[in-house]
């Protein structure tokens, strides 16, 4: 297994944007990248997306996505692992490369949300579930996060406020990211003002509709010396019924992933200078705090509060804003989180830089943590 | 949603079966191929238990398409008193009353109007239970 290095990044803000559409938001990610990474002579295509099929009645996004590149000839596909996608695709394209099968991949997540009607965004945000016996309730994305979330204060006894200063702390790292969709600063009291969205879950606890495209260039290490190194990339499942789980407040594929991914890169939880962890509300970005190894089991939301996730403190946790802030484009979203740490780790973070960085994580979720995708980049 | 697809899962949702293990008594719901516990796939149907108490419960304010007309709407995490956890509507409470660990017991409602091909689909919710 050759290493892998992610050699471009390219970043589309997240935002409604009516003026663009799928294959626009896509090839101004990919030609981002390219010319981030100096070169466009790539030969596999990658596209991480969850909604089109409804959003847009498209399927069939890899050979569309090489023609609007002009790079018909190209093998292309697509990647679903819901809201994961981003994610799992990464580890696809790192593994082309590092086999050898494939010398340059650019692997490129895309969504267009805004083209849905409202309810249809939360039918397909519960299309990750089963829907014979879960979506089947009538029980949206949301509402599952909720049930973990009133049990979450009731088993350790952490506050509503807690919990929610989460979506704050995001908000305050978004302050002047030139790609994240709401870069400013929510007050506490505001987010738990906010109407309930699915109780005891306030809609300012819930990452927001965005449309966006991130774009990665992945090459042989040696062949990109400015790139930032793969130390690691794993995927894992998990019990797919929340009505399955012996315990609902461990997500048992993040424990998975995450020790995969730090034995292969030889780390522990206290060599990761920053995490991108996937809010997409505030008690999914707790809780996989607690499972990826940071702060101890009914923990999270304490440690959340008293600052530690903050850009200085100890462990600086979405640091442009995450879900909640820069915006939750389902399949693209694991690609922002990869990209974010790979700006941060060549000191390309701008305002929301974390001094030093060396070495960085970030984790994808796919429906209620029944898909988790962790990588790990090292500064080369 | 097809006449099939709905028929076919009508006897697990109007009387609530699950499955049993032969080998290892792990029951569990909905049914699939494989023993949860032990991964044996030697599995038996089995009625599960029409009462139990509540683990967890949210409202749904805003709905997904076809359950507009209910929001907003609860749902809780149920445990039947045979151990087996099922996700389902609350019904014939107001928000305000419910308790976690509330005893509830299974009822047959409506869940669903199909759109395109008009299916009225029905199921189990559950209610409070008078004791
Ligand atoms: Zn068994």
């Amino acid at each position: 297994m050759r290493a892998v290095a992610v050699a471009g990044v390219g970043l589309t803000k997240v935002s409604e944007h009516w003026e663009k559409g799928l294959q626009d938001l896509f090839t101004e990610a990919a030609h981002k990248a390219f010319e981030d990474a100096g070169t466009k002579e790539i030969d596999a295509l990658y596209v991480a997306n969850m909604g089109a099929p409804i959003l847009q009645g498209q399927m069939h996004l890899g050979a569309m996505l090489a023609d609007a590149l002009g790079m018909r000839g190209v093998p292309a596909l697509s990647v679903g692992a819901a809201s994961a996608s981003g994610g799992v695709a990464f580890h696809e394209g790192v593994k082309a490369v590092a086999s050898g099968f494939a010398d340059c991949v650019l692997v490129g997540g895309v969504e267009k949300m805004s083209d849905g009607l409202p309810e249809e965004v939360y039918s397909i945000l519960a299309m990750a579930e089963d829907q014979e016996y879960t979506a089947y309730t009538g029980v949206t994305n949301t509402g599952l996060n909720a049930l973990i979330h009133r049990s979450y204060m009731e088993t350790y006894g952490a506050t509503a406020e807690e919990i929610a200063m989460f979506a704050v702390r995001g908000h305050e790292h978004a302050v002047g990211s030139k790609h994240s969709q709401y870069p400013f600063k929510v007050a506490i009291d505001r987010v738990l003002a906010s109407p309930m969205e699915a109780d005891p879950v306030h809609m300012l606890e819930c990452a927001a509709v965005g449309d966006g495209a991130a774009a990665m260039i992945l090459m042989p290490a040696d062949k990109a010396p400015e790139g930032v190194e793969v130390a690691a990339t794993s995927v894992a499942t998990g019990p797919y019924y929340l009505a399955g789980r012996k315990d609902i407040l461990t997500f048992d594929a993040v424990k998975t992933a995450a020790e995969r991914a730090y034995k292969v890169a030889g780390v522990t939880p206290d060599d990761i200078d920053l995490v991108e962890v996937h809010d997409e509300t505030t008690i999914t970005g707790v809780i996989s705090l607690e499972d990826l190894g940071f702060v101890e089991k009914g923990k999270g939301a304490s440690y959340v509060a008293d600052g530690c996730t903050m850009r200085e403190g100890e462990v600086p946790t979405n640091t442009f804003g995450g879900l909640k802030a820069r915006g939750h484009p389902l399949g693209a979203t694991g690609l922002y989180q990869v990209g974010e740490v790979a700006l941060q780790l060549q000191g390309r973070a701008g305002p929301c830089q974390v001094e030093g960085a060396q070495v960085g994580l970030a984790e994808s979720l796919g429906g209620l943590g029944s898909t988790c995708a962790v990588t790990i980049l090292r500064r080369g | 949603m097809s006449v099939p697809r709905y028929w076919r899962e009508t006897k697990y949702r109007y009387r609530l079966i699950g499955q049993m293990c032969a080998q290892c008594g792990n029951a569990g719901f909905p049914r699939s191929g494989v023993c949860s516990a032990c991964g044996s796939v030697d599995l038996e149907e089995v009625k599960l238990a029409e009462t139990g108490h509540v683990v967890t419960w949210t409202v749904v304010r805003n709905p997904p398409a076809g359950y507009m007309e209910y929001a907003p709407y609860l749902v809780a995490l149920v445990e039947l008193d045979d151990g087996v956890r099922v996700l389902s509507q609350l019904v014939d409470i107001e928000p305000i009353k419910v308790k976690t660990g509330m005893r509830v017991e299974a009822a047959f409602r409506r869940v669903k109007v199909d759109g395109g091909s008009g299916i009225i689909e029905y199921g189990y919710k559950f209610r409070p239970l008078i004791e």
